[in-house]
């Protein structure tokens, strides 16, 4: 068993816990700072501090284990800007961008946001590629943000980056990387119909036949 | 270096083994096989872990008993009275219960023809199942592939008990989704000129799952939350509806949300109403660990029911086969099937491949189960369970260094958080509860058997059969997600103001609970999970 303190009350809990199942433990029913429960949601971002300890630290409740002495609080919501938009309106250009998120361009590469983001993503590069106008270096490096907001937290220029990354991962599938041609094709096909007769004979077999098809049918390699 | 000193010994054998297991292709199962690996190891087959319900619509229908015991329950507004003449907290063309995939396509789709939507939804927005799916979306989108060659692999996956009209719509708008997606700037993986990088999954015929990486839901889910916010549509969160409101005619128009912060309830007028709550993991049927988001607990499915909604399938539970089972702090958490699909073989404790590693989902379930339970070769761990092995490794030999990071970013990054290199050490994986194969019946018009009720997404059933494929509901959820909204709003125009709003189908219920017995004081929908002291 460890000792934590969720928002500087003491609990005691089995060391095995993640943070999230510690507050569970305690006693909490949750509802905000908890949703895939699996690192994926950036539901349940947290900061905690080590007893003893000055630095705050932070992370992700459903994917840090508790340590003895962990002081932590988690981040409920985090008011951050969206800019809206009409992706048919808008371009992958910088001065698009500008217009939607003018403060990317103030970033003071402090590179605070680097060191809270729980994925370890190069925050203050891809803010940089962005800057650029590198759209699709900024799609890549960003991809796997969960938007958590950690970042926005800590950066001393207000810059919304989940938000500026998205909408850059946007702009590149949309404008930059190629469509997929023979996708529109199909498309059209099956909005002519000319699908139809093919799926029609299935939809109407009956049950012996389908079988019959589906163990006899030619797997790709 | 998480492994104890035990596990580091067995861990050997893998390494042993594997040289003499990359190219050899383990030899998949007859038909008969199949059926009898099923029968005796699937926990469908296992009739003590159900119980037939004793009210509503589907009386007689086996459950699961988690499940059983969420519809055979109490309304939670039963002693509230509501002034439903009173103006509504909202009033609108379109409800949209549930902010997930399916619950955000419905949207798009229902105020792109000009509806006034309402997003009312329990946790955040995306705070959602389809946030979690790594392993792809599938559509017939090559030259090699059609939808009609979809549609046998989606049947014969469901062991073709699927309602034919409703694979059929899922695989025909496949590739109009994944169109859809391309257009709203979703990051699909691809090649340089534009043409969609797809691969295998459990069950399918030709390459046609479609990935983001191993953050496909995640990047579909964020995309078309974007989407949501971009044209303004309302959305309120931590407000879970917990009642359907029908109107004089039975007719469904609106629902009671409550306010999880304020504890309060807030009526919700509208033309039609679309349940898209997701799925049930949260109600670990046969204690089973989920790899399901918190708020994944039926409400849906028990509101919907209570209204008069059919269900079909309900007793028909996917176990993924591949849940982590070790360090303590991954117990369920999906392993994808991608990695699987990539080459990784599940192993037994002497190290030996016991089944082909891309099985249907229900049938390689059964087989780890059967490898521990009828065999004793599962792998002993020190949390006193046991698991099978996935080697893991073998991927990076297979398509080279790099592979694992490049493709399974998310998986590398979860166990390496708990000190597991996966592309060095294989995982430890067990049967983990995973979806929700039946729902509320539809129609190919995402419509339930309640006038002006839709359902969609891992709420509805019927399309799937008896056994989904890995793929096809990221699929369904926006195929029948965008169906609702486009029937919802159109059916919405032909409404004035719904009229006699009334809650009387509870009376009903409850009457029925009563005279049966069979609510034993329960409240539902649960709406959360409670883990506190476990
Ligand atoms: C870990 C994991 C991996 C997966 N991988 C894949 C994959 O690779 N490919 C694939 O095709 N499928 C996959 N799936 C399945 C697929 O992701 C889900 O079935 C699908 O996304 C469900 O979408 P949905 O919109 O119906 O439900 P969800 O995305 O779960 O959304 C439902 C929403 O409704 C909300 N809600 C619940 N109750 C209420 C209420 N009472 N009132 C209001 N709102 C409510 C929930 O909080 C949630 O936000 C995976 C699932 C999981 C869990
Ligand atoms: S709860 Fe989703 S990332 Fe932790």
């Amino acid at each position: 068993m460890v000792d934590v303190f969720i928002m500087g009350k003491r609990y005691t809990v089995p060391e095995t816990l993640t943070i999230l199942d510690s507050m569970e433990y305690a006693g909490y029913q949750m509802t905000r700072g908890c949703g895939c429960r699996a690192g994926f949601c950036g539901a349940c971002a947290t900061v905690y501090r080590m007893a003893g300890g000055y630095e705050l630290l932070v992370g992700l409740a459903c994917q840090t284990k508790v340590e003895d002495g962990m002081y932590l609080a988690q981040i409920p919501f985090f008011p951050g800007r969206k800019a809206q938009f009409d992706l048919e309106e808008i371009k992958p250009s910088v001065a698009h961008f500008a217009q939607l998120y003018p403060e990317v361009y103030r970033c003071l590469g402090c590179s605070s946001c680097n060191k809270v983001c729980p994925q370890d993503i190069d925050v203050m590069q891809y803010i940089a590629y962005i800057q650029r106008g590198d759209f699709e270096k900024a799609a890549d490096l960003s991809f796997d943000c969960l938007m958590c907001g950690l970042c926005v937290s800590r950066c001393p220029a207000n810059i919304v980056h989940y938000n500026a990354a998205l909408t850059a991962r946007r702009l590149y599938s949309r404008y930059i990387a190629n469509p997929d041609r023979f996708l529109a094709e199909r498309a059209q096909a099956i909005e002519n119909g000319e699908l139809d007769a093919e799926i029609d004979k299935l939809v109407k077999a009956d049950k012996d036949k389908l079988q019959e098809l589906y163990n006899n049918r030619e797997i790709e390699k | 270096m998480v492994y104890t000193p035990q596990l580091t010994e067995l861990m050997k054998k893998v390494e042993e083994t594997r040289s003499s297991r990359v190219g050899v292709d383990f030899p998949r199962m007859t038909q008969e096989e199949r059926r009898d690996v099923l029968e005796k190891f699937h926990p469908d087959y296992n009739l003590e872990g159900f119980r037939e319900i004793k009210v509503g619509v589907n009386k007689g229908a086996r459950m699961p008993i988690e499940m059983a015991d969420v519809f055979e329950a109490y309304s939670r507004i039963r002693d509230l009275e509501f002034d439903l003449k009173a103006d509504p907290h909202y009033d609108v063309d379109v409800l949209v219960i549930g902010g997930g995939g399916a619950g955000a396509s419905a949207a798009l789709e229902a105020h792109s023809t000009g509806a006034v939507v309402l997003v009312a939804t329990k946790l955040r927005f995306g705070d959602a199942n389809t946030m979690m799916a790594q392993g792809g979306i599938q559509a017939a989108d090559k030259p090699n592939d059609t939808p009609a060659t979809h549609f046998l692999d989606v049947m014969g996956g469901g062991r073709l008990e699927n309602v034919p009209e409703l694979a059929r719509a899922l695989v025909m708008d496949a590739p109009l989704v994944i169109k859809w997606l391309e257009d709203m700037g979703t990051m699909f993986d691809k090649k340089d000129d534009g043409t969609m990088i797809t691969g295998h999954g459990g069950g399918t015929s030709r390459k046609r799952m479609h990935t983001a990486r191993d953050y496909t839901g995640a990047e579909i889910m964020r995309t078309l939350r974007d989407e949501v916010l971009n044209k303004g549509i309302n959305v309120v969160e931590f407000s879970p509806a917990v009642e359907i409101i029908l109107d004089e005619q039975g007719r469904a128009a609106g629902a009671v949300l409550y306010n999880l912060e304020t504890e309060q309830y807030e009526i919700a007028r509208a033309k039609t109403v679309i349940i898209a709550t997701g799925g049930s993991g949260r109600l670990h049927y046969r204690g089973f660990p989920t790899s399901n988001h918190h708020g994944a607990t039926a409400d849906g499915l028990v509101l919907g029911y209570r209204a008069g909604a059919k269900t079909i399938y309900a007793d028909s539970i996917q176990y993924h086969p591949t849940g982590g089972a070790y360090p303590p702090q991954l117990l369920g958490l999906l392993v994808t099937e991608k990695t699987r699909g990539l080459g990784a073989t599940p192993l037994n404790i002497n190290g030996e491949q016991f089944v082909y590693h891309l099985e249907t989902r229900d049938v390689e379930s059964s087989a780890i189960l059967r490898e521990c339970e009828e065999r004793g070769l599962g792998v002993p761990l020190p949390t006193g369970i046991e698991a099978v092995w996935l080697d893991s490794p073998l991927i990076e030999i297979i398509h080279g260094e790099g592979t694992i990071e490049r493709q399974l970013p998310a998986m590398l990054r979860q166990f390496q958080r708990f000190d597991v290199d996966i592309r060095k050490e294989p995982m430890l994986i067990f049967p983990t509860l995973h979806y929700q194969n039946g729902g509320l019946l539809i129609d190919d018009d995402a419509h339930s058997t309640v006038e002006n009720l839709y359902a969609a997404g891992e709420a509805a059933g019927g399309i799937h059969g008896t056994n989904r494929l890995m793929g096809n509901s990221l699929l369904d959820i926006i195929v029948f997600g965008r169906r609702a909204g486009r029937n919802a709003a159109a059916k919405s125009r032909e409404i004035a103001v719904p009229d006699g709003l009334n809650l009387e189908h509870l009376d009903s219920y409850h009457q029925e609970l009563d005279n049966t017995g069979a609510g034993d004081g329960r409240i539902s929908p649960m709406v959360l999970p409670h883990y506190t002291h476990r």
